[in-house]
């Protein structure tokens, strides 16, 4: 597929993404190119990178010569005929598909989209991420290009300041201040760093990025090695992002093609490369000096601070880390000003954030908001509330270093310091609701199993700490918890906050600080009463079948290891509350939901 | 995307150390490229062998243990080989929260093996992975190359069946 535009009566751009071809975008590309191959439609194709609309993927955006657009979610390749023959042949919507058109922009799904502000995604689902030429055509490098022949550094570093963005990777540190340290920081030799190791589960804002504008992550670097006096960049992105590290190749070769990258870019006499890392898979490889330590073929193990990065980094020169989403901000910042941006948000946290909404909420996908929104806002206008209809109970933030948040914090407003004040933390942007079918003893078990096991094992608070924390948590889980468990929880998570090395250890225990603070009454449910509310943790749960409902199939008896359901065909069916291992094999069989899990 | 050729020699036997000399001579002097190097030598074989461990060490000029530390740091390192197909199933907090102890279940129960384990027949190695970050799609897991999303324990069988024969089959759409 190319996007040559030369004039046909409609373009027909297809989300292509991880997220969409895991949904079957593949197949409805290889339809589309079959349909047209004929020359019976007037359309030209192209693709794109990920739209965020993950909830209704494969997406299909139709534009007209007028630039209207209509956008079909849940495409198939069996859709694809009628699609064109109606939609581009006869000139007629199907309004059974339609997820957003430019007409009515908040009818259907439509206000998924327009309750967002999209900075950092403005290109993400608009142009093909595979062609420098499209992104070129919408202003791209024309924010570098005015830098480096018109600004000085220090000009790029105020211009950054003013606009008053801070980390997106999660500390929230000022970027303007932290280029000025790198830029101050004596040596002819300093690199730059782009952390693309979005390590934390929940979190794929940085995924998209890349698939879907990789140059704007590649100018924003450019932006950034030119104000900190950076003449070599590397990108240390996830292995497990394979088409972000093969649209990142394609990118790179480009630029060096037109003079963007390499020596004397912009046609100045400033020089400036681009390596691609590929991480190797260790969480700890977020951290900054552990990024930087497998960057140098090490393990990848954290390192006391000072000596700071800006002054000993990467083979101990001057170097600066930025995640993925502050490089993909700062072309719009140099090319729109500083004071643009900084009208946006709340007084201490500027511009927008992108978040990953996943988990029990309706629409799914990437949501770009200004700070200051409320949570509400985020879970319920943008998400569009809770999937099946059932009860908001928590949203988790900020990942295995984040909190979880009840429903009475939904108007905390996304601010890095409200949100702390609150208990979680915004980190990367991951976004995860829970419903009432979520244990919240068993969601803090979930994330201390992870840091556990992501502990790089140097300081023995975190390597021992966490592990004897998910001891008892396991145990709370399993119905075997001890009185004093919520205590020794509680005095071993300010042991490993206050003695850990890096912030992996530091911030290990929150996850369980806040379960412990909004949802004591579940862990003591789980400790006192050996009951699990939510009906997730095996050992405390009952399951039995509801007969009002129960169509007797069968379908559960045949999947059931033990035998433990019986029962006549075509009659309710019951379970073996002895034989029964809890195993909820029967419960993802059941077509009619008749088998209650108490 | 394209398919990989699935045949059973998609890797280099280990007494051939060819690709591990062109691995070697492509990187030369530059700094800190131990971590690619396994990568393709892994890439190359399956998985790191002892002996592709001590030839790398010797020909790049590495300390063993160096070696063995960063190749038992990284969990993509794999010491042992695995099966034609790796399943990799998302154990991140939105495959978390939707399933996904469910969906390692219902693979291990059909094929026969638990996390970790290659089936008799060598067509499948089952692993537990973290976050692939397509937590929109929750529950997912990756077989060989192509990502399955929406999963159910019910459909399960289903895309095992497609990899089972002799050819690869198309991604996608299986998702429920």
């Amino acid at each position: 597929m190319s996007g040559n535009g030369d004039g046909h009566k409609y373009k027909v751009v297809l989300g292509y993404g991880t997220c969409g071809i895991a949904a079957g975008a593949t197949a409805v590309k290889d339809a589309l190119e079959e349909a047209v191959k004929g020359g019976d439609y007037d359309v030209d194709l192209d693709i794109a990178g990920c739209m965020g609309l993950c909830f209704t993927e494969p997406v299909v955006e139709i534009f007209d010569r007028e630039g209207g657009s209509v956008i079909y979610g849940d495409i198939t390749a069996k859709k694809v005929p009628q699609l064109l023959d109606e939609h581009v042949g006869k000139g007629q919507v199907i309004e059974d598909w339609v997820v957003k058109r430019s007409e009515d922009p908040n009818a259907c799904e439509g206000d998924f989209l327009s309750n967002q502000l999209r900075i950092v995604l403005r290109n993400c689902g608009k142009i093909n991420p595979e062609s420098i030429e499209e992104y070129m055509e919408i202003g791209g490098y024309e924010a570098a290009k005015k830098a480096l022949t018109s600004m000085t550094p220090e000009e790029v570093i105020d211009e950054v300041s003013a606009s008053g963005i801070r980390g997106r990777g999660g500390a929230g540190f000022p970027t303007g201040t932290k280029w000025g340290f790198a830029r101050k920081s004596p040596g002819d030799e300093k690199y730059l760093i782009c952390n693309a190791d979005e390590g934390d589960p929940g979190a794929f804002m940085d995924r998209s990025v890349l698939e879907g504008d990789p140059h704007t992550v590649l100018e924003g670097m450019i932006l950034a090695g030119f104000a900190i006096g950076a003449r070599q960049g590397y990108i240390y992105c996830r292995a497990e992002y394979p088409l972000a590290l093969k649209r990142l190749d394609i990118a790179i070769e480009e630029c060096h093609q037109k003079g963007f990258l390499g020596e004397g870019i912009f046609g100045t006499d400033w020089s400036f490369d681009v390596k691609v890392k590929k991480g190797a898979g260790a969480f700890v490889c977020g951290e900054e000096t552990a990024m930087m330590a497998s960057i140098e073929g090490q393990r990848g193990m954290p390192k006391p601070r000072p000596p700071f990065p800006a002054n000993s980094g990467l083979w101990g020169k001057p170097t600066n880390i930025n995640n993925v989403e502050t490089f993909a901000a700062i072309p719009w910042i140099i090319y729109e000003g500083g004071e643009k941006y900084a009208a946006i948000g709340t007084e201490k946290s500027k511009g927008t954030k992108v978040f990953c909404l996943a988990g029990k909420v309706r629409r799914t996908g990437l949501a770009e908001v200004p700070m200051g929104y409320t949570l509400r806002q985020v879970i319920f206008d943008v998400g569009g509330g809770i999937a099946g209809g059932r009860e908001f109970k928590a949203v988790q933030m900020g990942g295995p270093s984040g909190g979880c948040l009840p429903a009475s914090k939904l108007d905390t407003q996304v601010d890095y310091d409200q949100i702390t004040a609150a208990g979680a933390i915004i980190g990367s942007g991951g976004m995860i609701v829970a419903d009432n079918r979520t244990c919240m003893v068993d969601l803090a078990r979930y994330f201390l199993s992870f840091t556990q096991d992501e502990s790089c094992g140097k300081c023995t608070p975190c390597r021992i700490g966490t592990k004897r924390m998910l001891e008892i948590l396991e145990r709370i889980c399993e119905g075997k918890g001890e009185p004093e468990d919520i205590d020794k929880l509680q005095n071993l998570a300010a042991d490993i906050s206050a003695a850990s090395l890096c912030a992996l250890g530091g911030t290990a225990p929150n996850p369980v600080l806040t379960t412990l603070r909004y949802f004591k009454d579940e862990y003591e449910d789980h400790i006192f009463n050996h009951k699990c509310a939510a009906g997730s943790c095996p050992a405390l749960i009952t399951l039995s079948i509801d007969p009002e409902t129960c169509t007797g199939c069968g379908a559960c008896v045949k999947v059931c290891p033990t035998d433990a359901i019986t029962g006549e065909k075509k009659e309710p069916h019951v379970i073996d509350e002895e034989a029964c291992i809890r195993c909820k094999m029967c419960l993802s069989r059941c077509p009619s939901e008749s088998i209650i899990a108490e | 995307m394209e398919k990989e050729c699935a045949c059973k020699n998609r890797y280099a036997d280990l007494d051939d150390l060819s690709p591990v000399e062109e691995i070697i001579a492509r990187y030369g002097a530059e700094k800190g490229a131990l971590i690619p190097i396994l990568q393709e030598a892994q890439d190359a074989y399956g998985y790191l062998d002892e002996s592709i461990m001590r030839e790398i060490a010797k020909r790049a000029g590495y300390q063993l243990s160096q070696v063995f530390g960063v190749a038992t740091f990284f969990a993509q390192f794999r010491l042992q080989p695995i099966g034609e197909y790796l399943i990799k199933v998302c154990h991140g907090t939105a495959c978390h929260v939707a399933g996904a102890t469910q969906i390692t279940d219902e693979v291990a129960n059909q094929l026969g093996v638990k996390q970790g384990e290659t089936t008799p027949d060598n067509k499948f190695t089952l692993e537990s992975v973290m976050c692939l970050g397509a937590c929109a799609l929750a529950p997912i897991m990756v077989v060989g190359d192509d990502t399955h999303g929406k999963l159910k324990p019910t459909g399960i069988k289903k895309i095992l069946k497609q990899y089972a024969g002799p050819s690869a089959v198309a991604e996608g759409d299986d998702a429920e």
